[in-house]
């Protein structure tokens, strides 16, 4: 029978199979964290469990580290509690871990395929929720809460009811200045932030087979903005390319005979999707959201809408209270949107390419006197490499400010926060209220943006800024 | 776990739609490493409102919310579900839930009961008007029951199952230790270790 890229992965991790029950889904890697591990390690402690694979589980430190002075204590003491916490469960419990300091440190998402960890066909879990972005290598790859956590530690395994398949398909060819970025956002515009809900996500066409690594990787990272637990993309040259060589990839006979396996994972040609979505390409241009969910997104061009545009109560509701948190006025045009704060990074912006894309836009130009920008590499690899690019000099002779790696003000978990009232162009994930601070007003961009944003003042792209001389 | 087979307390009006998981507790609260005492950062931002329907004394020991459509999107945090648990929730009713969060509602012993939107709307008129209306969600005939309103709602079958025994999945897994390490065996030994 003609099968998807999803059944096709979920059905040679079945373990257990039994009718009327869950699958019983075996997890090839698990990635863990500060933030959603220590009840789960306290709950193996307190019922005399082990680690049953600490060969398959890794461990950082992102979600609250600072990125300015990691060489001394971190000073908030509860968030310091958190990660001692995770560096004592480590210890105990025999899992490899990558704590500040070390050269392998950074968010979760960005350390995994870094490392070649993340392949083709494998299951890959971790308590967060962009554990997403991982399916850019045609991984299974899902965000677990904390009690899957401590079944994951125990067992290898989790329990799952099989998901529905969505394919979205995009012809055509991205336009010169339009991201992997822009496409998503445009995605959970058109299909909104619970059109997802049940299904694991394909992004298939042309336009996805030209998208390098990292813009799978930040096209898979927001599937879970869509409401899909998971997004995917079928493995190809562009991803064999990608993992080879790296650390933890197979090398010799492993490795041909990894990519023979890998060749058999893509859809079948005749395989049936549970629901199909088409986007042309050729018609996308740079996107931005100007309320409080990723699903409120407009292309750069357009104004800020008006509640008399909802088609129903509820939508109309929604966009009266992200307008009045959002602090903005409809028929605005998007462009006249004063921003103060840039913040470049994240899981979903924070590789090595999002980094050149913003250096290419910041070099020989200044950020705006109105503006803090600040630079987060997504690991401290991304951040060596971007030195050894020269990349730093550019940002901080533009007057950006260039970080440690970690998740910053993505979630603002750690000191780098939107004060009260604040606005900022963000590369990340999401523009819940307070997300990136209580009181701050958050507007999701592509790194493009975000950097020619800095140099304007206002929401604007790389197109918008006058040549340079 | 406790086993959940039916319950009756009077319920909160949320009516806002995508609700995520940053509104129902703020990232500050999740440096924690407690599974309780997550009550003071429930819908923390909104609380600070005193109109906020959270703070009307006449909901006071509420323990079913009535919220709008995508409630607990975003993040993985199950730190949303013990925050819920901790502030004295036991059901949550809308009509559409988040994957995670409803996942993870179902491992701690948290009701989510997917309805129609017009019950919503049903149950947060029949509240408007009276907030003391004694709600009673069914878990055993999948039901909920509240002045002339009967509806059925949705709840995944297995995790149905769970709460009404009140079972503990990881003991449920290790009586499949055989088949798991059967499984590993015949893993392909091109896929990697992290050691």
């Amino acid at each position: 029978m003609a099968r998807t890229l999803a059944e096709k992965v979920w059905a040679t991790h079945v373990v257990r199979h039994a009718e009327g029950e869950p699958d019983l889904l075996y997890i090839d890697l698990h990635l863990v964290h500060e933030v959603t591990s220590p009840q789960a390690f306290d709950g193996l402690r307190v019922t005399g469990r082990g680690v049953r694979r600490p060969d398959l589980t890794l461990a950082t430190e992102d979600h609250n580290v600072p990125t300015i002075n990691i060489d001394q204590p971190i000073a908030d003491p509860i968030s310091r509690a958190q990660v001692d916490a995770l560096r004592a469960n480590c210890a105990e419990f025999g899992v490899p871990l990558y704590p500040l300091g070390s050269i392998e440190q950074g968010i979760v998402h960005v350390v995994g395929p870094q490392l070649g960890l993340t392949q083709p066909g494998m299951t890959v879990v971790c308590g967060d929720s962009h554990t997403s972005t991982h399916g850019a290598f045609g991984a299974l790859a899902f965000g677990i809460g904390t009690s899957e956590v401590e079944h994951v530690l125990a067992t290898q395994t989790l329990p799952l009811k099989p998901f529905k398949t969505m394919a979205i398909t995009v012809d055509g060819e991205l336009p010169a200045g339009v991201t992997a970025k822009d496409l998503t956002l445009a995605i959970i515009a058109k299909i909104g932030t619970g059109g997802g809900q049940g299904y694991v996500l394909e992004y298939r066409g042309s336009a996805i087979r030209g998208l390098s690594m990292e813009g799978r990787m930040t096209l898979c990272n927001m599937s879970i903005e869509a409401g899909a637990r998971a997004g995917m993309v079928a493995p190809d040259e562009t991803t064999f390319e990608y993992v080879k060589g790296r650390e933890h990839a197979p090398t010799g006979a492993a490795w041909d005979e990894a990519v023979t396996y890998w060749r058999t994972l893509p859809s079948d040609a005749d395989a049936v999707f549970d629901a199909e979505v088409h986007l042309d390409a050729t018609a996308l241009s740079p996107y931005v959201t100007w309320g409080t969910n990723p699903g409120q997104g407009l292309p750069l061009s357009g104004s800020v809408p008006s509640p008399a545009t909802a088609s129903d109560e509820v939508e109309r509701t929604a966009i009266e209270r992200a307008l009045t948190y959002m602090d903005l006025v409809p028929g605005t045009p998007l462009r006249e949107i004063a921003i103060d704060t840039v913040f470049v990074g994240s899981c979903t912006n924070g590789r090595i390419e999002d980094l050149r894309t913003v250096a290419e836009v910041l070099r020989g130009r200044q950020v705006a006197d109105s503006v803090r920008m600040l630079i987060v590499p997504g690991s401290v690899r991304v951040k060596l490499q971007a030195e050894a690019e020269g990349l730093d000099t550019v940002f901080i002779d533009a007057g950006a400010d260039w970080r440690e790696a970690g998740c910053s003000m993505c979630l603002a978990m750690n000191p780098d926060k939107l004060a009260p009232g604040e606005r900022s162009a963000s590369t990340s994930n999401r523009n819940f209220e307070g997300r990136q601070g209580p009181g701050g007003r958050t507007h999701l961009v592509s790194p493009a943006v975000a950097a020619a944003t800095a140099v304007v003042g206002t929401l604007a792209a790389p197109a918008d800024l006058p040549n340079l001389v | 776990m406790d086993a959940f087979t039916t319950h009756t307390g009077t319920a909160v009006p949320l009516q806002r739609s995508n609700v995520d998981t940053d509104q129902i507790i703020p990232a500050e609260y999740l440096k924690r490493i407690t599974r309780t005492g997550f009550e003071d950062g429930l819908f923390a931002s909104w609380r600070q409102d005193p109109e906020f329907v959270l703070n009307q004394q006449h909901h006071a020991g509420a323990t079913i919310l009535v919220a709008g459509p995508d409630f607990g999107t975003g993040s993985s945090r199950e730190h949303a579900v013990w925050a819920l648990q901790n502030y004295g929730f036991k059901v949550v009713i809308s009509s559409r839930f988040a994957d995670i969060f409803r996942g993870n509602s179902g491992k701690g012993g948290l009701l989510t009961a997917e309805v129609r939107q017009e019950t919503v709307e049903q149950l947060w008129a029949l509240i408007a008007k009276d907030p003391a209306t004694e709600v009673t969600v069914d878990l055993e005939g999948q039901q909920i029951r509240a002045g002339d309103l009967v509806a059925d709602f949705e709840v995944d079958s297995y995790v149905r199952w769970r709460l009404l025994e009140g079972l503990d999945d990881i003991g449920i897994t290790l009586q499949s230790g055989d088949a798991i390490a059967a499984f590993e065996k015949q893993r392909p030994g091109f896929t990697p270790t992290t050691s």
